[in-house]
């Protein structure tokens, strides 16, 4: 399946991700993710002409329901678990890029 | 045929022969003994346990149903959610994580009497053979400490096998109920995609992850597994009817069945473990079942698909740890190297590994080329194995390529710790149940796995297959972790 796996390649998903890597586990990921895709490029070379793709193991149709108001989770309960919460909500860090 | 330690615990406990709290209070002093060399368990689940066995007695006491698996100890793998006690995933970004609701699988043991005595051990986020990929350190195999229990449900086959507890549960993506409980010497079933919920089981791969049971024997896993399936509102791929009924059934034989023996699932494996398959497949003959020799080539792509399909769910799955709503957060200045610094510090190197492996294989340019491939590739299994299951009623393989490896052994290397999962995988792509049933041991006393696998909804054929196997099965030898009392099912009251 075409070249292999590089360690720009590597670095590209890895911002994709979200993953922040040191140069040493992108080194070591590098080499460790192209082997496997030379394993997995086995499926890359069937002929599959035709062949129509599975997302899923059942027939899955949307489910509808009755549009009933149920109990939900408390506000609190669920902000309790958050690494940090104000007034009611999450709180992050600056999400924009600008400068304030 | 004889039933199996849960249910032998259960009708004491309905009959007022035992306590539910005496049941549970021994279990618990066994684990206390035993698991700080096993680590089976992350989290032990000692006041709550005791307290649930003690409501089980009062419901006893009063003369009310207790449920069919009243005062029963069972082993919960820490993926599942469990209201105010903490589930890890055993990783460090879910470390102090308490999920305000119960999965929907918890509920049900609970309605059924039974009692959860602990959080077990696993992969991070289920992803591994062995169990070394936990955050909190490896399990070990009851039958030799210096190896692996299997992964990823490896605490839940371990205290199963140590009898630390009678039932488990555990999560099953692409062999991760199944190898375990072939390492660890026990019965493991990976039912039907969609018969159990999954509500409340955090997510891994959502089109391939099942949960189901591991326990002693093949009647006392179909007995957890008629407990926990059936139709949940709060899980949109729950099938719309009933599951098949399983314990009742377990004990009606194989006279007349059509068994085929599948190439693909055993001639790649360890000598002892082909001979296992041959002799399994010869006591399926001696009661009536009619064995046919067959070959599925499609079977052998299904390492290299789920290698694909599995990672490319899993970094859409895991893409929910961002240190926003729950979790480890790393502080950052701004958002997104918050996101990548809380990452990077709370998953594990697996993991790492199959988030990027899975963007990788959804990025643009190379979608159509691994992803879309490996859905088309799906497509081709499930059509094999349909054409089979017109010839039999159901397949036989073996479980695992080899017995239990040494802890370490392939930690440097994924591709070969991915192949301890060969004859796993193709059940969860094709959604089909399947059972492995301990048969026999290698020449170091390691136990042997033998597969059964049917078509969807055969549930009630894999416990009769796997019931026939069990009883023809070579006695394997006693773990050297565990209580052997608790495994007899003789002790006093303490």
């Amino acid at each position: 399946m075409g070249e292999r796996l590089t360690r720009e390649d590597a670095a590209y998903v890895a911002r994709l991700a979200r993953i922040q890597l040191s140069e040493e586990e992108l080194d070591r990921y590098a080499e460790q993710l192209a082997d496997v895709l030379e394993h997995a490029a086995a499926v890359a070379a069937l002929d599959t002409e035709g062949v129509r793709p599975t997302s899923h193991p059942l027939p899955l149709r949307n489910v509808m329901r009755r549009d009933e108001v149920w109990p939900c989770l408390d506000r609190d309960v669920v902000l309790a678990e958050a690494p940090a919460a104000e007034d009611g909500r999450f709180r992050v860090p600056r999400i924009l890029g600008e400068p304030l | 045929m004889t039933p199996g330690p849960a249910s032998l615990l259960a009708a004491q406990v309905r009959a007022g022969e035992r306590s539910a709290q005496e049941v549970v209070q021994r279990h618990l002093d066994a684990l206390a003994r035993i698991d700080p060399e096993l680590h089976a368990f992350v989290t032990v689940l000692e006041d709550q346990a005791l307290a649930a066995a003690a409501a089980v007695d009062t419901v006893v006491a009063a003369g009310r149903d207790p449920g069919p698996l009243a005062g029963v100890p069972v082993a919960v793998k820490d993926n599942m959610c469990t209201r105010g006690v903490r589930t890890t995933c055993s990783s460090r970004i879910l470390e102090h994580w308490h999920p305000p609701y119960d999965a929907t699988v918890v509920e049900r043991l609970a309605a059924a009497g039974a009692v959860v005595i602990g959080k077990t051990n696993l992969d991070e986020f289920a992803m591994g053979s062995s169990t070394e990929n936990s955050a909190f350190g490896p399990t070990r195999n009851p039958h030799d400490p210096s190896r692996v229990p299997g992964g990823s449900s490896g605490g839940s086959a371990a205290a199963v096998a140590a009898g630390l507890a009678p039932l488990g549960l555990g999560s099953d993506t692409g062999g991760s109920i199944r190898q375990p409980a072939a390492l660890c010497g026990v019965v493991g079933m990976k039912p039907t995609y969609g018969t159990v919920s999954r509500y409340g089981l955090v997510a891994f791969a959502s089109s391939l992850d099942q949960i189901g049971p591991f326990a002693r024997t093949v009647s006392d896993a179909a007995l957890l597994f008629d407990v926990i399936g059936g139709h949940d509102p709060m899980d949109s791929t729950s099938l719309d009817r009933p599951p098949p009924r399983t314990a009742s059934v377990t004990g009606d034989g194989v006279d007349g069945c059509r068994v085929g023996v599948v190439r693909e699932l055993y001639e790649d494996a360890e000598p002892a473990v082909r001979a296992a398959v041959s002799a399994a497949a010869e006591s399926l003959a001696r009661v009536g079942a009619v064995i046919e020799e067959c070959s599925i080539p499609e079977v052998r792509h299904a390492l290299p698909a789920y290698y694909l399909l599995a990672p490319a769910e899993a970094s859409s799955n895991l893409a929910r740890y961002d240190g926003v709503r729950y979790g480890l957060r790393v502080d950052a200045p701004d958002v997104e190297s918050m996101n990548a610094a809380t990452r990077a510090a709370g998953f594990g190197a697996e993991v790492k590994r199959r988030v990027m492996l899975g963007t990788y294989a959804l990025s643009a340019g190379y979608y159509d080329a691994y992803y879309g491939q490996a859905q088309k590739v799906r497509t081709l299994i499930i059509d094999a194995f349909k054409r089979a299951y017109e010839q039999v009623d159901a397949l036989l393989g073996a479980t695992t390529p080899t017995t239990a490896f040494a802890i370490g052994d392939r930690v440097q290397d994924p591709w070969a710790m991915y192949l301890s999962d060969v004859f796993s995988v193709p059940s969860n792509l094709s959604g089909d149940p399947a059972v492995s049933v301990p048969f026999g041991s290698d020449d170091a006393g390691l136990p042997i796995g033998v597969q059964v696998l049917a078509p969807a909804l055969g549930e009630p054929m894999v416990v009769r297959v796997g019931a026939v196997l069990e009883a023809a099965a070579p006695t394997l030898g006693q773990p050297r972790l565990a209580d052997r009392a608790l495994l007899a099912g003789s002790w006093e009251p303490s």
